[in-house]
């Protein structure tokens, strides 16, 4: 008999499930449930970008791509950041297409991180960077951001964490799941911390096309900036291609030489469908991006008032397509409030506590879904706050 | 578009309340900009969008294009105006192209729209020519994809 127990991995062992994944199970089995849990936008992919897919199935070859991913999307890749960044990155030697933004944080992570040495990962953030820097033998450090600081990441904040081991920052802006973001001031001071230090941004811009009524600000932009982060962005939030499964990450060259050997052994190339697809997003998308954002703000607003009407204080988040009120009111546990909204109503938000112990009091309730399925949703969470009795 | 617009074309029976908050202005700002947008003559007035293959089987709809002799002075307008006195028409558009105006008109059988189109239309003073073609089946209707059924798939939660 084979002992499962010794084939795998101390490191995989020790590494901790998502905590999504039960609350996961408790709605699956669940009728009848109105969810405002999902992570993906409820908006089809562009359907110009659907259509580009299909004609490409007909007339291409689906063969590999190089590694680094189609010439042709590189460039751009390289185009389409430098117009919203002002950054030039090189689309021959400085740019990775990826499958998803999910592989970039990941081979990232593994070219740089040694045994024992320190990521700063700034929390609440989505579910990975800690499971990955764990997997490299690393050490997460949180970095806790506050309802008083709009959870935003401060200069006291990071300086705090800062050590001769650090070697990494995760800067997770706009956030998942607090729908935070980062304003150019804020983003100044960080950058006078890390100025003279030895410290690589890992900066994860998934988000960065969905803010409302600021444009957003990358890390990149600040000055000596560029120079040490590693900048990953992608199409799944932007240009809802979530299941296409593609990302990509610009950083200076000699970062990138070493990245693309793990892309290269681990992946070979992004589908390549999906990256003659993402070309025809990047060049002629820009309405349909610009129709998706105004209506995610539409329901951003409504979530945002009427959580507060209700007595939830939720900050006004500025970024992403989730809102993150509080329910210490409640005087439950952000875990008790879910299991019991659900319950009680049907309806499913995810624990702020899945991001991270400081998202602890909060829920994530996602705008990801039509505005019907938004208003019916409220009404069951506002009788289930009556039937509190607070 | 102007977002209050875009928000009433989509769902016109959302509350004041629910705009206000959606806008991120005062329930009263809402009301008065939709007076104003009605007293303007910007919004005309507010229907459901309806499955017309299920609300009434019977209900049949035609596309009539119409060539026409513009008349001195007045254009196409004085025979615009005429046709769209017809309870039966449901909308008239003066179009670029192949034919003048677009007429659509609606009846409970073939036969009536025919002789509609025979009696009333082809005799009006100036009209040359009509073509009439039968709506069999509506597909998309104001942005909203009539025959689909919209099903999430995205399960319930997920990071």
């Amino acid at each position: 008999m084979i002992d499962y127990n010794s084939v795998l991995s101390d490191k995989i062992k020790k590494i901790k499930p998502s905590g999504i994944r039960r609350f996961f199970d408790l709605a699956q089995n669940m009728q009848g449930v109105i969810s405002l849990g999902v992570g993906e936008p409820d908006f089809q992919t562009p359907w110009v970008v659907r259509k580009s897919a299909i004609d490409t199935l007909e007339k291409k070859r689906m063969i590999y791509s190089a590694n680094a991913g189609l010439a042709q999307l590189r460039e751009e890749i390289a185009n389409y950041t430098y117009k919203k960044t002002g950054c030039r990155y090189h689309s021959e030697n400085e740019v990775i297409v990826t499958v998803g933004g999910s592989e970039a944080i990941d081979i990232s992570i593994r070219a740089m991180v040694n045994p024992g040495d320190e990521v700063l990962i700034v929390e609440p953030c989505f579910v990975c960077y800690a499971p990955l820097v764990e997997l490299m033998g690393g050490v997460p450090v949180s970095i806790q951001t506050k309802r008083k600081d709009n959870f935003k990441l401060t200069a006291s904040a990071l300086k705090e964490k800062i050590t001769d081991r650090t070697k990494l920052l995760i800067l997770p802006f706009p956030n998942n799941p607090t729908g935070a973001i980062m304003t150019r001031e804020d983003l100044e001071k960080i950058a006078d911390v890390l100025r003279d230090t030895n410290i690589v941004i890992l900066s994860d811009e998934i988000y960065s096309e969905l803010t409302y009524g600021r444009k957003h600000c990358s890390i990149t932009e600040i000055d000596g900036m560029k120079e040490r982060t590693v900048y990953i962005n992608g199409f799944s939030k932007a240009f809802a291609m979530t299941g296409w499964r593609l990302g990509y990450l610009c950083a200076p060259e000699p970062i990138v030489k070493e990245i693309l050997k793990i892309h290269q052994y681990a992946i070979m190339c992004s589908p390549t469908l999906s990256q003659y697809a993402a070309i025809e997003a990047l060049t002629q998308c820009e309405t349909e991006v610009r129709n998706m954002v105004a209506e995610y703000n539409v329901r951003r607003r409504l979530l945002v008032d009427s959580f507060n009407k209700m007595g939830l204080d939720c900050f006004n988040p500025e970024g992403a397509f989730y809102v993150f009120p509080c329910i210490k009111s409640t005087g439950m546990s952000s875990e008790e409030f879910c299991e019991r909204l659900l319950n009680e109503q049907n309806v499913a938000v995810v624990p702020g506590n899945a991001f991270g112990e400081s998202g602890e009091g909060f829920i994530r309730v996602s705008y990801a879904y039509s505005l019907k399925h938004l208003l019916e949703a409220l009404k069951r969470i506002e009788a289930f706050l009556k039937g509190l009795n607070i | 578009m102007n977002e209050l617009i875009r928000l009433l074309k989509q769902d016109a029976r959302l509350s004041n309340e629910q705009l206000a908050s959606m806008l991120g202005i005062t329930t009263k700002e809402v009301a008065e900009k939709i007076e104003k947008l009605e007293a303007d003559g910007i919004i005309k007035g507010y229907s459901a969008i309806v499955n017309e293959e299920l609300a009434d089987k019977n209900s049949i709809t035609a596309f009539i294009e119409l060539k026409v002799t513009p008349q001195r002075d007045k254009g196409f307008d004085d025979i615009a105006k005429t046709i769209m006195m017809y309870d039966e028409v449901e909308s008239v558009t003066l179009m670029s192209g192949g034919y003048d105006l677009a007429v659509t008109v609606t009846g409970t059988n073939f036969k009536d729209i025919a002789l509609f189109v025979a009696q009333r239309l082809a005799t009006i003073d100036g009209v040359l020519s009509t073509t009439t073609h039968f709506f069999l089946r509506r597909y998309k209707e104001k942005g909203i994809f009539i025959q689909e059924e919209d099903v999430d798939e995205r399960g319930y939660v997920a990071p």
